[in-house]
């Protein structure tokens, strides 16, 4: 069994302001995909328990792998048979209703009657094997973090790639837009846009959110002073430190992948440049020195370069550098307009703003840089940010006057919308895998 | 006697009311004011201000006068002031020479379009364009402030050219006269 400790408190919803249930995120399947796999996820057995999830679990599940786009999850009342154990399963039945995996599970009680286990299992069905038999401690409060975490085991089961369906999502909605009850704020959600909370609230602008690895910080830009400030916060404890707020820009935070380094874009020295700071000896480290605009840092993988925007060559476009500042290289050449990159942590390729003029797409280069693909539809899309399985690109798009988020999977065939009942959102940041 | 005087003034103006209540169409040829000297704290001396004295912190709030214009706006993914702008910010500059106590902000912005942080460093750039306009025309280092909001403020915000154009701006913020 495996642990999830970080994300398992039930403390987050006490420390958090909790928004109103009905701004939180609907999912919208766009584009789908053909040949998913199709598989039955059957409702858990509760025992008829008092303690049951607001939400069955099951539904938890199968909405998850929906969204993946790789599998096809078949309606609950099609079920004919109602496994809850591997020796349930009759392989017959689910061969005729023509479904390749059974997912099961139930619940069983622990000695207070409001803790206990969520025992699941998998079994493929043309062989008849169980793929895994498995519990986790469960209970009122985290019934809907361990379906995304079954889901998750699901998913790596049968892909060979992890799951995120158990990661979060940070965003920035904007809501009474352009009146003067104009209000900013950063929100922390499911991965699937359930419990939205409110990590910050403010008149003025908030931009750039920025996971730790730990996935308990976020940096992000605050307009809080009236000028850009760059803020790290803990958003279990809601405690909170202003780490740039230096003369012009403070912006685009990035934290290096041990969590200990934040870059960033500064101006101070008279025009935006990538600068590092060590979060441990506050040491201030200045890697590039030039008249351009210099922005939107990312770490690679190994921490060693960093990523970043720069218009030295006359538009924006995509360099790289060394942690010490030296072997500025230009790594995009397609198109006359490439910004804000965003490093797939599981290949290493690289998503980002890809156009000009007045056409701005996500594409995805391949670590190499040989091919870059284009991913979405257009015109406005921005802030690429990879699922922390490298399987999905998150992004932020136009629809009229208001802000969507849309994610793509990585090869362009399947695409969803993250719609908001109100206001305009923006800025997505998809959290780290828990640890 | 006083009492007398101030009926005889109500009445008056109800007479002057009633005409104009009454006034229909064509407008009388004003009568020639009688010329007359005028007292130095007569309000009818703002409007002789002259509109070109950029010294005046009067002209800073009347439309005639260059001052009264606080927006400078650019061309797409460009900071480089356009040349109709440069007598705005003479004017500005000018201001801030004659009132040393004078502090502005110019507010940098960009349109809706790429990404968010580069506008941010394209409104400071634009800032900082008319920023060094204002020092080379003798506005003093403390004086004027450059402060980069990027796309985040929009005055216009459908996704097109004649709204993209007016976003791209630099607004002058006096934040002391």
């Amino acid at each position: 069994m495996r642990s999830y400790s970080i994300f398992a408190t039930t403390a987050i919803s006490l420390l958090l302001i909790a928004t109103s249930a009905r701004a939180q995120l609907e999912i919208e399947i766009v584009d789908g995909v053909e040949g998913a796999l199709p598989v039955a996820v059957v409702p858990f057995d509760f025992g008829g328990a008092e303690i049951g999830p607001e939400t069955p679990m099951h539904e938890v599940i199968a909405a998850d792998l929906r969204r993946s786009g790789l599998f096809d999850p078949m309606d609950e009342a099609d079920m004919i048979d109602r496994p809850t154990r591997p020796a349930e399963v009759s392989p017959g039945t689910w061969q005729l209703l023509k479904v390749d995996y059974v997912a099961m599970g139930r619940w069983i009680p622990g000695a207070d009657g409001l803790s206990g286990e969520i025992e699941y299992h998998l079994v493929a069905v043309h062989s008849g094997r169980t793929l895994f038999s498995r519990a986790i401690a469960a209970g009122p409060g985290v019934f809907r973090l361990r379906a995304h975490q079954i889901a998750d085991a699901i998913y790596e089961e049968l892909t060979g790639t992890p799951g995120a369906f158990a990661s979060r999502i940070a965003y920035v909605k904007v809501t009474d837009t352009g009146t003067d009850d104009e209000r900013f704020e950063l929100i922390v959600a499911d991965s699937d846009g359930f419990n939205p909370q409110t990590v910050v609230r403010h008149s003025e602008p908030i931009l750039s959110p920025a996971w730790a690895p730990d996935g308990r910080r976020l940096a992000y830009v605050s307009f809080a002073t009236g000028r850009s400030n760059v803020v790290i916060q803990d958003i279990f404890t809601g405690q909170r430190e202003i780490v740039a707020d230096g003369a012009g820009i403070n912006g685009a935070p990035a934290f290096s992948p041990d969590g200990r380094m934040l870059a960033m874009s500064l101006s101070r020295s008279g025009n935006p440049e990538i600068w590092v700071r060590d979060l441990e000896t506050d040491r201030m480290s200045k890697l590039t020195e030039h008249w351009s605009i210099d922005t939107e840092p990312a770490w690679t993988r190994d921490g060693r370069q960093i990523l970043f925007t720069s218009d030295r060559a006359g538009r924006p476009q995509i360099y790289r550098v060394d942690r010490d500042g030296r072997n500025v290289t230009r790594l995009t050449y397609e198109g006359d307009y490439n910004s804000r990159v965003s490093v797939d942590p599981y290949t290493g390729a690289l998503a980002m703003v890809h156009g000009g003029q007045a056409n701005f797409r996500i594409a995805v280069v391949d670590r190499d840089l040989e091919r870059l693909r284009v991913l979405s539809p257009g015109r406005m899309d921005e802030s690429p940010s990879f699922a922390p399985n490298g399987r999905m690109v998150l992004y932020a798009a136009r629809e009229g006057l208001r802000g969507v988020l849309s994610a793509v999977s990585v090869d362009g065939r399947f695409r969803q919308r993250l719609v908001l009942s109100d206001g305009d959102v923006r800025e997505p940041a998809w959290s780290p895998l828990a640890q | 006697m006083k009492f007398a005087l101030r009926l005889l003034t109500v009445s008056a103006l109800a007479l002057i009311l009633a005409a104009c209540a009454t006034d229909t169409g064509e407008v009388p040829a004003e009568p020639e004011p009688t010329p007359r000297p005028m007292e130095p704290t007569e309000p009818v001396e703002v409007d002789r201000v002259d509109p070109a004295n950029f010294a005046d912190s009067r002209n800073l709030d009347n439309p005639d006068s260059l001052l009264s214009q606080r927006e400078i706006y650019f061309a797409y993914d460009r900071s480089d002031v356009r040349a109709e702008y440069l007598p705005v910010i003479e004017a500005h500059a000018e201001y801030l020479r004659a009132n040393s106590s004078a502090r502005m902000l110019l507010e940098g912005h960009a349109d809706e379009r790429g990404s968010r942080e580069y506008n941010l460093g394209l409104g400071e750039r634009r800032g900082s364009s008319v920023n060094d306009l204002m020092r080379a025309q003798g506005a003093s280092r403390g004086q004027v402030e450059v402060v980069s909001y990027g796309e985040e403020r929009p005055v216009c915000r459908q996704s097109s050219e004649s709204c993209w154009e007016r976003n791209r701006r630099v607004e002058i913020v006096y934040t002391a006269r």
